[in-house]
């Protein structure tokens, strides 16, 4: 154990979105607190300025902003009977490092999860039967709803200042929206971003093939910004570096851009970088944590009490920490006990690259923003009958091309040599004149149980620690579903005139070197039975209720969205909860 | 025994003559203990403990003494304080005014810290030498009514004048280091900044409203400019804490003080304008737009900021090689920061960047914008910001 620091009232484990956002409703009750980040402080200006925050090679081919697997990494295997190995160059996802986390990295998608979504195991087993569902399929609900989410998700996009189009306010339909959505209280703050030309006639095509498309809800600024915390934003340049780089220019929303500066003028609130949390503390009774012990950066350890813990890092890493602290059963998937660990999520994500003629269309692909684009949502979640169809899931799709950039766009059509003056000369023809949407279709992933996270018992971190191991693969359903909206896709780029079409499906096995997006999720899951869940629908532990766990580790199953609206919307309803239950009566808030 | 409402007139008045801003080292937890290095034209001198210590700060004093080198740049020991105590202007304050400000320092916690204040060469540290200085640039006696002028204006002149003590900096000097009383708050540099011509009429505040600048000192920031290095100091210590109703009031007055349109540089030349404005479109332009105007409140609009617009470009040339942090206030927690381009750009681009900037837009300068001696300069001091590669 090492030295002892003063005693706080609240730590937090991390420092990007949910820490962030939880440490300024905090410290804002009063309470004195303390942020412990394993990675380093990150400003614009010094960070990730314009003069080189355009750097491809840097931000995007080397990984700059992401956490280095040198400083740790998790094992990975498809199946229960193999060996896992280390994952030694992020692939098919990127996990963050460092003030803002994910949060200064991300594409800005900021969507809502369905109302189904919250209640996807009674909702399905009521409209299909529970024979519809694969026997290993472990889907539940998720013990809150998304009405009393909305107050929480409108509270993010106003931090951010969203731009978008709103689809339904108050039960009223708006035109030009995403008609499927849930209700919300008010329209999204900013106006939709600009849309470029190729996804303007995406938008055109999905609505004569009858479809309702809209703007992709965007954490870029479509003008300048101030925030309810009084924080600003500048307006949006369109310069395409965003996905995988921060924004130099103050136009994407960050923690940095949104709450840290008011964060740091709270003489209450502190926060330490390069350090790292090894352990969560327990008392002798198990059921109370006392602090956590962490690592700085000059290898002296130190222990940190709190009377509140708050873990607010990566999911994996959430997960990785319960473990290593012994808090909760860990999960078996052997005899389906246990709860750490289970209910482990990633994505279904594929692609139509499509070719067009290129004396007829010029798409300038570079004038972009991580999260522009055109989407149609008639596929996603239960939006539409999966009864004939065999499958559940769903997600969105869309034109969502977010950049132009030199290295990595060069879409060229099959048959072209991987190299040399033919392959040039066909970069050369088609860079104008092809559309690669990327995550362009944005599938959900439901949870299996052979799908999950333990302790690995081979490889250890710098520490000696077990790595995290993530045993997944995909299932028949996920392949099934990506195949019925993938083809959907493509019929929207047949309907904008493309003259040839890649259809890039998404199979099994789960491939760890293929991108998909880094939204990894669940692991320790929130829901209604200890039993079956680590977390009550506060986000409190279920074993020591002075933790809170935040972030995507709490979902029960992925959705066919990207999950930062939703992690949001629950690290502000479970610091409502904390606020107005929770510090008037510390103890468990759910008797189950 | 201790008089609150006193102590409270007394704090207001400490920030308002922003004493924190030289007499406390940036960052320290002990306000007012001195220490701070000031760099003058003429040397080095370091701001005196005033903590209510009695060896080492001014525990000791009495109230007239205390006086005595407030308002008339008198020690204890009968000797005089050099002008980087801003005493000529604290002159216009009323004996109860600085009374008040001692009742407050006298409830700040003694700290023991001695400090050297003299580091001037010979014969400047020769503190005679001073009265000379006095007998030319010192006027004393209170402020004093203008009747014709509003009780607001009288109230803003009183604190611009007074203890606010804009002048020191942007009152340009002789070469003995006095206000050149015929060109009040038309621009001076100072430790590596331009304190820029912040006058009205045809002077660089030309377009700038009452309101913005009130709103200016009030929160570091408006549409047309951010306060950074200096003065970001002096928003952040002394007028963010001032109230609504005396920025208004220092705006009124300032925004009545006329000063010459800043002259052309007919040194610029097509070639270094046209290079400058391919380098601004290329680095600029994503924050400060195609045209200049940048962002209200987040990014300065290069057209209407005072420190382009004044005749010197030491502070062009300083953020441009350099970078900036601005200021982050309680009504703007932001703090926008500009990128250093130093390591990106040779002196030449720099200049010509700079040229382009403060002559592009239709206001141009006297001088022509030299960054190989602003390099040497700013590499002088610590760097604002690291934004090398790494």
């Amino acid at each position: 154990m090492g030295r002892k620091l003063p005693r706080k009232d609240v730590v937090i484990i991390g420092l990007g979105w949910t820490g962030s956002i939880m440490a300024y409703e905090l410290a804002d009750a009063g309470l004195d607190v303390i942020a412990i980040e394993r990675g380093p402080w990150r400003n614009t200006a010094t960070d990730y300025p314009p003069g080189y925050a355009a750097d491809e090679l840097r931000y995007r081919i080397r990984h700059e902003l992401f956490l280095s697997p040198s400083q740790t990494t998790f094992t990975f295997r498809n199946k229960m009977d193999q060996t896992a190995l280390p994952i030694r160059s992020w692939g098919a996802f990127m996990p963050p490092n460092g003030v803002g986390g994910g949060g200064v990295h991300w594409n800005a998608e900021t969507w809502r999860f369905l109302p189904s979504d919250f209640v996807l195991k009674t909702h399905l087993t009521e409209r299909y039967g529970a024979a519809f569902l694969p026997e290993d399929m472990t889907i539940q609900d998720w013990g809150v709803t998304y009405d009393e989410l909305e107050p929480h998700y409108d509270r993010f996009e106003y931090l951010c200042g969203t731009s978008g189009q709103a689809g339904n306010v108050k039960g009223t339909l708006m035109e030009g929206g995403n008609p499927f959505e849930g209700p919300r209280s008010r329209p999204y703050p900013n106006p939709p971003q600009e849309q470029p030309f190729g996804h303007t006639l995406f938008g055109k095509a999905a609505r004569d093939l009858g479809y309702k498309p809209f703007p992709q809800p965007s954490g870029n600024m479509s003008r300048p910004y101030q925030n309810p915390l009084g924080v600003r934003l500048g307006p949006c340049t369109y310069c395409g570096f965003c996905e995988w780089f921060g924004c130099g220019n103050y136009s994407k929303a960050s923690p940095q851009t949104t709450v840290l500066p008011a964060l740091v003028r709270k003489p209450n609130f502190t926060a330490r970088d390069n350090s790292e949390v090894t352990r969560i503390n327990l008392d002798s009774s198990g059921k109370r944590a006392t602090g956590v012990t962490f690592v700085d950066a000059a290898g002296e350890e130190w222990e940190q009490p709190a009377d509140l813990v708050v873990l607010s890092a990566f999911a994996i890493f959430n997960v990785q920490l319960l473990l290593l602290s012994g808090i909760g059963k860990a999960y078996d998937p052997e005899t389906n006990t246990g709860v750490v660990g289970r209910n482990f999520t990633h994505q279904t994500i594929s692609d139509v690259v499509s070719f067009f003629d290129p004396t007829k269309f010029v798409f300038n692909p570079f004038i972009a923003s991580a999260a522009i684009g055109m989407c149609i949502d008639e596929f996603n979640g239960d939006n539409f009958d999966h009864g004939p169809h065999g499958f559940v899931g769903g997600g969105y799709m869309g034109q969502i091309q977010t950049n132009g950039r030199p290295i990595e766009t060069t879409p060229v059509p099959p048959g072209t040599p991987l190299w040399g003056a033919q392959w040039k000369k066909a970069v050369k023809e088609n860079y104008q004149s092809a559309m690669k949407p990327g995550t362009g279709v944005h599938g959900s992933m439901y949870s299996y149980r052979d799908v999950y996270v333990d302790l690995d018992p081979t490889y250890t971190d710098r520490f000696n620690r077990p790595l995290a191991r993530i045993t997944m693969d995909f299932h028949d359903n996920e392949i099934k579903q990506n195949k019925f909206l993938t083809d959907k896709f493509a019929e929207i780029f047949q309907a904008m005139g493309a003259r040839q079409m890649v259809k890039e499906y998404r199979k099994a096995p789960y491939d760890v070197t293929k991108y998909q997006t880094t939204h990894l999720c669940g692991g320790a899951i929130m829901g209604s039975d200890p039993g079956t869940s680590a977390l009550n629908r506060y986000l409190q532990n279920w074993d020591v209720p002075n933790l809170f766990v935040l972030g995507a580790s709490a979902f029960p199953q992925n959705a066919g969205y990207n999950p930062t609206g939703t992690v949001a919307a629950l690290a502000y309803w479970a610091a409502d909860a904390i606020r107005s239950k929770y510090l008037k009566n510390p103890g468990q808030l759910i008797n189950a | 025994m201790q008089d609150f409402a006193a102590v409270e007139r007394g704090r207001y008045l400490t920030s308002a003559a922003d004493c924190g801003s030289c007499h406390t080292i940036p960052g320290s937890d002990h306000p007012f203990s001195g220490g701070r290095p000031i760099e003058t034209p003429f040397g080095v001198l370091v701001a005196p403990n005033i903590t209510p210590d009695r060896e080492t700060g001014i525990g000791a004093w009495s109230d007239e003494e205390f006086d005595a080198a407030v308002r008339s740049g008198r020690r204890r020991d009968g000797k005089r304080l050099y002008p980087a105590m801003p005493f000529p202007y604290f002159a216009r304050m009323t004996s109860e005014d600085v009374k008040d400000i001692r009742a407050y320092l006298s409830t700040i916690d003694p700290v023991r810290n001695p400090v050297t204040v003299n580091h001037l060469p010979f014969p400047l540290n020769q503190r005679m030498a001073m009265a000379v200085w006095d007998e030319l640039y010192f006027t004393p006696g209170i402020f004093k009514d203008e009747p014709s002028k509003s009780k607001q204006w009288n109230r803003g002149a009183y604190l611009v004048q007074g203890p606010g003590h804009c002048g020191a900096c942007h009152t340009p000097k002789t070469f003995l280091g006095g206000d050149e009383s015929s060109k009040p708050l038309q621009g001076y540099t100072l430790q590596g900044w331009v304190a820029p011509d912040i006058t009205s009429g045809q002077g660089p505040l030309a377009q700038w409203s009452r309101d913005a600048v009130a709103q200016y000192l009030k929160t570091g920031h408006n549409q047309f400019a951010a306060a950074a290095g200096l003065m970001g100091e002096v928003v952040e210590l002394s007028t963010s804490r001032l109230t609504d109703d005396d920025v208004k009031a220092m705006a009124t007055y300032l925004k009545d003080v006329s000063g010459p349109k800043p002259t052309a540089d007919s040194s610029a030349d097509a070639k270094v304008l046209t290079a400058g404005g391919a380098i601004y479109q290329d680095l600029c332009s994503a924050c400060h737009k195609s045209d200049g105007t940048g962002v209200p409140n987040l990014i300065p609009d290069l057209t209407h900021a005072a420190t382009v617009n004044t005749g010197d470009p030491t502070t062009v040339l300083r953020v441009i090689l350099q970078g900036a942090q601005s200021v982050a206030t309680d009504r703007e927690p932001t703090g926008p920061a500009m990128p250093a381009f130093g390591w990106q750009l040779n002196d030449e681009q720099v200049s010509a960047v700079a040229s382009y900037v403060r002559n592009h837009w239709g206001k141009a300068q006297r001088e022509p914008t030299e960054a190989s001696r602003s390099r040497h300069e700013v590499h002088q001091s610590e760097p604002e910001q690291d934004a090398k590669p790494k």
